[in-house]
């Protein structure tokens, strides 16, 4: 690699605008220009210096913060089409997602169909520009955090004049004799919390170097954050399962292998009260049914070691809490949350056999209709057979009884009833909810419905996440980066004493006003005559130009 | 206590209507130059801050009044949340006045403080319950920080809108005029809105449909303006209106399409009739008042209020949000469409510091993206919640 020796004897790395040292322009560009590029202090950066193989064609291209832009606002735009109609996980799943889109909004619904845009955060392409964005920033921080942490560090003193004269705040003045301006302007830069460093007739005094970090800490932040959504599509590393359970009942937690369970005491929801006053006008415009909780008071397992596999497990009781919206149960690592639920589900129905002509019941019978028996024998000679069980009933499109689903919301039978008149054959009965009817006509006996006993049920989220504790470190670093960079700036005061002339700069990586304000406070209290923003004034002679242009 | 609550707020509705006309007169009326060429020294500016404080202390009385009144904190339904947009936004000023003594900022900040309050108003204000989902301390926590994040940036947008009416050419005309022009025009909108809702109220206007919803059922709709356009199959079943001139098909929330009638009706009259008093462009007419301002610092002023607010929303807006999201909803995040759209502004404000601190993006064109970036906001909290979120609420 190429070096380029400064006339301050400090040897930069090929590329470089500005000598790292002294700051002495080293090309014909910087020597140029009025004002000097102080965006990362005239460094060499390597997408600025190499431009020959692939590589450096790679490299450059991510680099470039007008890509890096590109790249942000072509997510921010993708983004927003995903919000035109809702995405796939939003739609009733009673329905299919291509008749869904094409009913609730027409043809444009059909289009956004098509083009995939239902599910469009997990598309290949929406994932590409995330990759892209992440591929970005760590090569547009890498490119430029190193040569920049070289530079600072290796920042002398003494400036060149020309380094001085090129700054965007530039002032001089000359000294007059018999005052020590250079010391009295130390002291004030010190009370205003500038580090000092002196080097004989030159000072420069710093201060928030650290925030120039800032940029940097956070890009590892975010870094860390998009590695940690995609950590999710490993397998182990997140669960998401939905476990359903009825009162009184212990279930396998779902995506633990068995290990754990949950047993759901009681479930239950409570309103709004009607009558209180606070919120009386609100809960009559809705109506007066505003729920205010949902809970299951829940007792999680864990299956005792040792147990032979096929046996009823043997259950160590380890927590037990209220599962409420808001506030879920946590347990190694696993969460249940409050998601659905279900009220007064059917669980037992009890029947009666009776004889039609006396009316008389011969005994009951109840019926778990989650695991029904296949006989229930009444003693004397009377017993009930259970033909067909419908947990579901419907008729399909055949005509034929059959069952929708193994839920009992809407339970059916076909019973075959034994009594000592009919101890061949027995009677055959179709019974089901408001339905009670022979199958071969006149039958002696009937089965009468008693009563039912009804459960509520839970719908318990199970969720497990490791990528979390990578989320929260990104996103934690992201914010102290931003904070960093964004609430403090990095101001820089460079005083050169020569030939009885006193030469100083300033510069700001932003918030101008604030270094404006140090200058300030050195007129007031040590005579040095504010500098020239030499900004400033090239702008308003072109508002003036404008302006006479404007008037004549 | 909510009757206290409502009048607090209404005092701090007044303090900054005095806060805009002391700014106002502290930046037109007479004053002399400083060394480095500001404007500085006549009482007026001290004396509007002051009102702006006092508007922030009752708008604070109303938040805790009304806190005590419901038992959570008043930031769960769309008038509180405008609200404490609009308090906090006075709060944003406070810090960026305190920092930059900027007196024309506060003669823009307030009216538009002002304007979104009474905007809130308009939405029912009786105090509700929280359902399950919203009850938890994070509701506070993420609501509270995101608004004032957004009332932060919405000071960078305050101060882009004075950058812009300050330094564009007007002899030229062209797209800057008409998109500045636009920009005063829909704030007029928002004024024009408010002003109908309350003139029909004040007389107690209300009327009544019968009509066929979407599902071919009847039902009945309750209008507030009278009705220009009506609901499908239409009948007034109540006395003393007029018949519409139109009726709607059934997939048109025919109330709001009446309302925004009568909104562009009333803001397209508002805005002639200020345009004829003044004889120009509202932006021209303001722009020689404002004459005395610095450019470059209300440039650098609204750059610092995004870099102030920016980390600010970024945490309330996505960080708690997530946090909450996690617990409440089982994930941090579900790409629902309020979740997007604040990314989408987390985005758009990352590009802009990107413009801004690597690109040299300064002045006009950082004060137009300061312009879209509260579009954004506005959008947000307006067409996200009440079309795209009214959408699902409905599928
Ligand atoms: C959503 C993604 C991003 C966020 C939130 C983000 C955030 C930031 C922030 C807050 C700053 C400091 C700006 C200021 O102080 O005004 C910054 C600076 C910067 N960002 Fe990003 N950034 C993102 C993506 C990118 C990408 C993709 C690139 C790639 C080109 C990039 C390159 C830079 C550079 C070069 C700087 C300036 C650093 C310096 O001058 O010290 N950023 N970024």
């Amino acid at each position: 690699m190429a070096k380029v020796i400064c006339e301050c004897g400090y040897s930069n790395p090929e590329g470089t605008d500005l000598c790292e040292a002294c700051g002495k322009p080293l090309n014909e560009k910087a020597k140029q220009q009025t004002l000097v590029d102080m965006r990362y202090e005239g460094v060499a950066r390597r997408s600025q210096t190499y431009n020959k193989s692939i590589v450096d064609k790679v490299w450059n291209f991510f680099s470039s913060v007008k890509v890096g832009i590109w790249i942000i606002i072509l997510t921010l735009l993708a983004s927003s089409l995903g919000t035109i109609f809702p995405q796939e996980m939003y739609i009733p799943n009673n329905v299919s997602a291509a008749e869904h889109y094409q009913e609730e909004y027409g043809v444009l619904g059909q289009i956004y169909y098509t083009l995939g845009l239902h599910n469009m955060y997990s598309s290949w392409w929406y994932m590409a520009l995330i990759a892209s964005l992440g591929i970005s920033l760590i090569i547009a921080s890498l490119d430029r955090v190193v040569p920049l942490y070289r530079v600072l560090k290796h920042q002398k003193v003494s400036r060149n004049e020309g380094f001085l004269r090129r700054q965007r705040m530039f002032g001089e003045m000359t000294v007059p004799a018999g005052e020590n301006q250079l010391e009295a302007a130390k002291h004030i830069l010190k009370k205003r919390k500038f580090k000092i460093r002196e080097e004989g007739d030159n000072l420069v005094a710093e201060k928030g170097r650290f925030s120039r970090w800032g940029p940097y800490v956070n890009h590892v932040g975010l870094i860390i954050f998009l590695t940690g959504a995609m950590l999710r599509f490993f397998p182990g590393m997140y669960v998401d399962e939905v476990v359903w359970v009825r009162e009184g009942e212990t279930e396998v937690v779902p995506g633990t292998d068995g290990e754990y369970f949950v047993e759901n005491e009681q479930f239950f929801l409570e309103m709004y009260d009607e009558n209180d006053e606070t919120f009386a006008t609100a809960l009559e415009r809705a109506g007066g049914n505003i729920v205010e909780t949902f809970q299951t008071d829940a007792i999680v397992y864990e299956r005792e070691e040792g147990g032979t596999i096929g046996e009823e497990p043997d259950l160590q009781e380890l927590k037990r809490d209220e599962i409420r919206v808001n506030e879920p149960l946590t347990f190694d690592g696993f969460s249940l949350y409050q998601v659905d639920y279900k009220l007064n589900e059917l669980n037992v129905m009890s029947l009666e056999m009776v004889n039609r002509e006396t009316g008389e019941s011969v005994g009951e019978l109840q019926i778990d209709l989650f695991n029904p028996e296949s006989e229930y024998d009444l003693g004397d000679g009377y017993r009930v057979v259970i033909d067909s069980y419908f947990p579901n009933f419907e008729f399909n499109e055949e005509g034929e009884p059959s069952t929708i689903s193994s839920i009992p919301d809407n339970p059916a039978f076909i019973f075959q009833m034994f009594s000592p008149e009919h101890e061949e054959e027995g009677e055959y009965s179709f019974v089901g909810i408001q339905r009670n009817e022979d199958v071969f006509g006149e039958n002696d006996y009937e089965m009468s419905f008693q009563n039912v006993e009804t459960k509520n049920v839970t719908g318990l989220t199970v969720r497990k996440d490791n990528t979390l504790p990578f989320i929260a470190a990104g996103g934690i670093i992201f914010m102290i980066g931003l904070i960093q960079g964004s609430y403090w700036s990095h101001r820089r005061v460079w005083l050169k004493k020569e030939n009885g002339k006193l030469l100083y700069a300033g510069h700001a990586n932003k918030h101008w006003q604030t270094l404006k304000r140090d200058f300030e406070a050195l007129y007031e209290e040590a005579g040095i005559s504010p500098p020239v923003d030499q900004v400033a004034e090239k702008e308003q002679a072109e508002e003036k130009k404008k302006q006479q242009e404007g008037g004549s | 206590m909510e009757q206290l609550s409502g009048n607090l707020l209404l005092t701090a509705f007044f303090l900054y209507l005095l806060a805009t006309i002391l700014f106002a007169v502290s930046v037109t009326g007479r004053k002399w130059r400083d060394k480095s060429g500001d404007m500085t020294g006549n009482k007026w500016g001290t004396l509007g801050f002051l009102a702006a404080l006092g508007g922030f202390l009752f708008a604070a009385g109303y938040f805790v009044t009304r806190w005590m009144a419901s038992g959570h904190a008043p930031v769960s339904n769309m008038f509180e949340y405008t609200t404490f947009l609009g308090i906090a936004i006075g709060f944003a000023f406070l810090i960026l006045y305190s920092i930059y003594k900027s007196n024309v900022l506060g003669m823009f900040a307030m009216p538009i403080i002002m304007l979104i309050i009474a905007y809130a108003s308009i939405f029912p204000t009786e105090v509700e319950p929280l359902i399950p989902a919203l009850q938890s301390y994070w509701l506070q926590i993420h609501v509270t920080t995101t608004a004032l994040g957004q009332g932060i940036l919405a000071i960078g947008f305050v101060a882009g809108l004075i950058y812009l009416i300050r330094t564009v050419d007007f002899s030229k005309g062209g797209k800057k005029v008409f998109w500045l022009e636009f920009i005063m025009f829909s704030m007029l909108t928002v004024a024009a809105f408010v002003i109908i809702r309350y003139a029909f109220n004040i007389f107690g206007y209300q009327t009544v449909f019968q009509y066929t919803d979407e599902n071919g059922a009847q039902a009945e709709m309750i209008y507030e303006l009278p009705p220009i356009l009506g609901p499908n199959n239409g009948q007034l079943i109540q006395q003393g209106s007029w018949e519409p001139l139109f009726l709607l098909p059934e997939w048109i929330r025919s109330d709001d399409a009446n309302t925004l009638v009568w909104t562009f009706a009333a803001a397209i009259v508002l805005y002639a009739v200020i345009r004829l008093l003044l004889r120009k462009p509202l932006s021209q007419f303001l722009q020689p008042l404002i004459r005395g301002v610095s450019p470059d610092k209300v440039d650098e002023l609204s750059y610092r209020a995004i870099a102030i607010g920016f980390p600010v929303f970024t945490l309330g807006g996505l960080i708690f949000a997530m946090i909450w999201a996690q617990i409440a909803w089982t994930r941090f995040w579900g790409w629902d469409p309020k979740e997007v759209w604040a990314l989408i502004t987390f985005l758009f404000y990352a590009a802009y510091l990107h413009l801004r601190l690597t690109r040299g993006w300064h002045g006009e064109r950082s004060a137009w993206l300061c312009v879209i970036g509260f579009a954004i906001i506005m959008f947000n909290l307006v067409f996200v919640n009440l079309v795209i979120a009214g959408l699902h609420s409905y599928a």
